[in-house]
């Protein structure tokens, strides 16, 4: 069994390699059967990994615990969904992982332009089995997802296997890797169409309309496997935060800020052939991030506390991102006469500045995480003092910088093209500047200017909700009077018409909804407490009595379970019952929180332990203003991603705008 | 031309700002990686600066006290209760104790040296180490598993 896997990975190794010779020399030598068989190669290598990953998944399912990856990841006594998880809950598994995932993506990238792009398509294909071969190196000849453990090897049974982190038992973890995952390796496709591209001279956007899904679709998976991390990391760990700024959080955030930018810079080379190297740039820049977040994850280089442990695939790592890089520049340089740009910048104020600021300051963030990221690494080398910051630091660069997104987001979109005049700029914003200042005074009144950020950023939510909206009812009550239909079929015939534009605007209006939460932040509260049954104490304008405490015992864990009555003046909420729980099998204890999400606050729960002389227990209390609001955030943007997939009904919005005329009018027919 | 030297300025306003908040950033917050002999032979540096202790938890010395928790840290983690290399730590701070924090544990303690010897910690990270990590005997063989 475990040798067939071996030797699949073995296999496509081999295809792999000959997949990038055969399409380069195809290419070259123009043979189309040479081409051909590359391509077919490609589809080899992706049956192979399937076949690999099935093994190692009956493997994990059945508990063959002579394999070392079987017993290092799961044990007997695991939910059979939680085995199947273990295909990514190790180092070498999630290697397999992504081989497969990048397999299958390449898969599709060449089944969907097999007649198209025949230029083209050789480099695509070779760029992506590259990045193939060198995943496939690792799991084939370093890490072997399909080792045999020496006790195993004279049939001496390990036993049970060491199973999973308790903490990691959560559904968002079930999901969470492989939805990062698919994010990141989905990147490499959009990656290897511009360097087929950049290879060929191809003249025009070729490569950008035909990676936009591609895009888009591994945006919102990063996207959601961040958030789901954030989700879990309030449920489940107990200190009710969602963020921390650890490296590999950072990790993931990097391409995803970048992914970012260059959505909106694509834009500017579609609709005005501007920016063409920063495109370039943008999207191998976010393919490079991606493996080097892979590579930060499981080096061990920075610590953090959840990097897989040290292990010997740092160094190749190193030396792919080294390669690739130097490839990538060299390539770009030479090409950089066929990116020249077809327009120029002609004011200030213009929808092609905004997005310029828009990058600048995305990237800006990007820069200033990857330091504070790399930090301790780059002191070392310089001053021979391991020295690192954390959260404040990124928190004080960050949060300006996203109060800057926030008000271009408010801005950009409608903001003219090529330049703007006053009169324009006042008639799109008078209302929302006015609504953002009425709603700043009103809060100021009650005391949020103590929180000078907290304060402009409720403001900024308001603009930009309030431009969205304005966007929303001027085009929607136009098709309601024409067509006679009410004013919501109006708004959705209306997205119908432009989606990407719309669906653009909900994307925008997900993430006002996660500022909103993120800035309640900044009023939480909270208080630890040791406490007996019939105590009580209080948080705010809530009071928790502890009615009782029990305890028992089952066969995966001990537990010790805490009832607490909250209320809020007279009334009373009912009760929480926040849980402390001890694993036998991998002695640790867990926390089961209570939370009572509510929209406008969270209370949250956390018994934290019990005192030393075991008779008072220690509970946590915190409240959460607006937390809700970022997971209702992640909705609004995944449904505004979604529509942006859904086809326009009317195609004229992405015509180059070469039209000269009055700004104002261009801005209301085009995006 | 004057519209791009607007843009430049303001492009060079933009980036002025924020190298100045991540560098005063880096000043406020910066923390020095220390290992227990390290932080013993600082001498006063170690009252003033921020450090982060590695260390791992000396089997039995947690000790809840009010919402402050106390507990040992040693350096080798061979010597378990015998390691002569250790620190005393007091931790006092609101987040709480992650659940990976126990006997053993590998743990990195951020705060600053007492004047008392005694550290002060606002915060505590725990590592469970053995899940991460195969144990030592459990090597595999990659290579003749493939044959």
């Amino acid at each position: 069994m475990e040798n067939i896997g071996a030797l699949s990975i073995l296999l496509a190794f081999c295809l792999a390699v000959y997949a990038v010779v055969g399409s380069v020399i195809g290419r070259l030598k123009r043979n189309p059967f040479l081409v051909v068989s590359s391509e077919r190669a490609v589809y080899s290598v992706w049956a192979l990994l399937t076949i690999a990953s099935a093994l190692l998944i009956y493997s994990l399912l059945t508990g063959d615990f002579r394999m070392g990856y079987v017993a290092a990841h799961t044990d007997q006594t695991m939910p059979a969904i939680y085995k199947f998880t273990a295909w990514w809950g190790g180092q070498e598994g999630s290697l397999l992982l992504w081989a497969w995932l990048l397999a299958t993506y390449s898969a599709i990238a060449v089944f969907t332009n097999r007649h198209k792009f025949r230029d083209m398509m050789p480099w695509v294909t070779a760029v992506l089995m590259a990045t193939e071969t060198f995943f496939l190196i690792l799991i084939a000849f370093v890490l072997s997802p399909f080792g045999i453990l020496e006790a195993g090897r004279g049939n001496i049974v390990e036993g049970m296997g060491r199973g999973l982190n308790p903490l990691l038992q959560y559904w968002t973890m079930v999901i969470h890797p492989p939805m990062l995952y698919l994010g990141y390796v989905g990147f490499t496709v959009p990656f290897a169409f511009a360097m087929g591209s950049l290879i060929t001279k191809q003249p025009g956007e070729a490569w950008i309309h035909t990676t936009r899904r591609w895009t888009i679709i591994t945006w919102l998976f990063q996207s959601t496997g961040i958030l789901l991390g954030q989700g879990w990391a309030y449920a489940v760990l107990g200190w009710g935060g969602y963020w921390a700024w650890d490296p590999v959080e950072n990790a993931s955030l990097l391409p995803w800020i970048t992914a970012t930018a260059f959505l909106h810079s694509v834009m500017m080379q579609e609709k005005k052939g501007m920016m063409k190297v920063w495109n370039m740039v943008l999207v191998s820049g976010t393919f490079f991030l991606c493996i080097f977040g892979t590579f930060l994850t499981r080096s061990g280089v920075v610590s953090s506390v959840h990097a897989f442990a040290q292990s010997p695939i740092g160094k190749y790592f190193v030396y792919f991102l080294a390669i690739g890089i130097a490839a990538t520049l060299a390539l770009i340089l030479d090409r950089v006469k066929y990116l020249k740009s077809e327009a120029r910048l002609e004011s200030v104020v213009s929808r092609e500045s905004s997005f310029m600021f828009n990058n600048l300051i995305l990237l800006a963030s990007c820069f200033a995480v990857l330091w504070g990221t790399l930090f301790p690494v780059i002191s070392e080398a310089v001053t021979g003092e391991k020295i690192s910051v954390d959260a404040p630091f990124f928190n004080r660069i960050n949060v300006p910088i996203g109060l800057g997104l926030l008000l271009l987001t408010g801005v950009g979109p409608l903001i003219a093209w090529r330049r703007s005049s006053v009169e324009s700029l006042r008639r799109a914003f008078f209302w929302p500047s006015t609504a953002a200042v009425a709603l700043m005074a009103v809060l100021a009144v009650f005391g949020v200017w103590a929180h000078p950020y907290a304060l402009m950023s409720f403001g900024l939510c308001m603009f930009v909700a309030a431009t969205i909206f304005a966007e929303f009812w001027k085009g929607a009550s136009a098709i309601s009077v024409k067509s006679q239909v009410g004013l919501i079929p109006a708004a959705i015939e209306l997205t119908h018409r432009n989606t990407r534009r719309y669906g653009g605007y909900l994307v925008h209006m997900g993430i006002v909804f996660m500022f909103i939460g993120y800035t309640g932040a900044a009023f939480n509260q909270d208080v630890t407490k040791e406490v007996v049954p019939g105590g009580t104490f209080q948080l705010g304008h809530y009071t928790f009595r502890v009615t009782n405490m029990e305890q028992g015992e089952n066969g995966n864990y001990t537990w010790q379970k805490l009832q607490i009555e909250a209320s809020s003046g007279a009334s009373s909420l009912g009760i929480m019952d926040p849980e402390r729980r001890f694993y036998k099998a991998s002695q640790q204890p867990t926390s089961e929180v209570s939370i009572r999400r509510r929209l406008n606050e969270d209370v949250y729960l956390n018994f934290a332990g019990v005192s030393s002389d075991n008779q008072r227990a220690v509970v946590q209390a915190y409240v959460f203003p607006l937390v809700t609001w970022i997971w209702i955030g992640y909705w609004v943007l995944a449904i505004g991603t979604l529509v942006c997939l859904v086809p326009s009904k009317v195609r004229l919005s992405y015509a180059r705008t070469q039209v000269l005329g009055m700004a104002q009018k261009h801005a209301k027919v085009t995006n | 031309m004057k519209t791009y030297a607007k843009f430049g300025a303001l492009v060079a306003v933009i980036v002025g700002v924020l190298a100045w908040l991540a560098l005063g950033g880096v000043s406020e917050n910066k923390t020095y990686y220390k290992t227990i002999t390290e932080v013993q032979q600082m001498g006063d540096q170690a009252h003033v600066k921020r450090l982060r202790v590695d260390g791992y938890v000396v089997p039995g010395s947690i000790v809840r006290n009010g919402a402050a928790v106390s507990f040992v840290m040693h350096q080798d983690p061979s010597k378990r209760g015998q390691d002569p290399i250790i620190l005393k730590v007091v931790y006092s701070g609101i987040d709480p104790l992650p659940d990976t924090f126990k006997d053993d544990a590998q743990t990195i303690a951020d705060g600053k040296l007492g004047t008392d010897g005694v550290f002060q910690a606002n915060k505590i990270q725990a590592k469970c180490a053995s899940k991460y990590e195969a144990k030592p005997q459990m090597k595999t063989d990659a290579t003749r598993a493939s044959m």
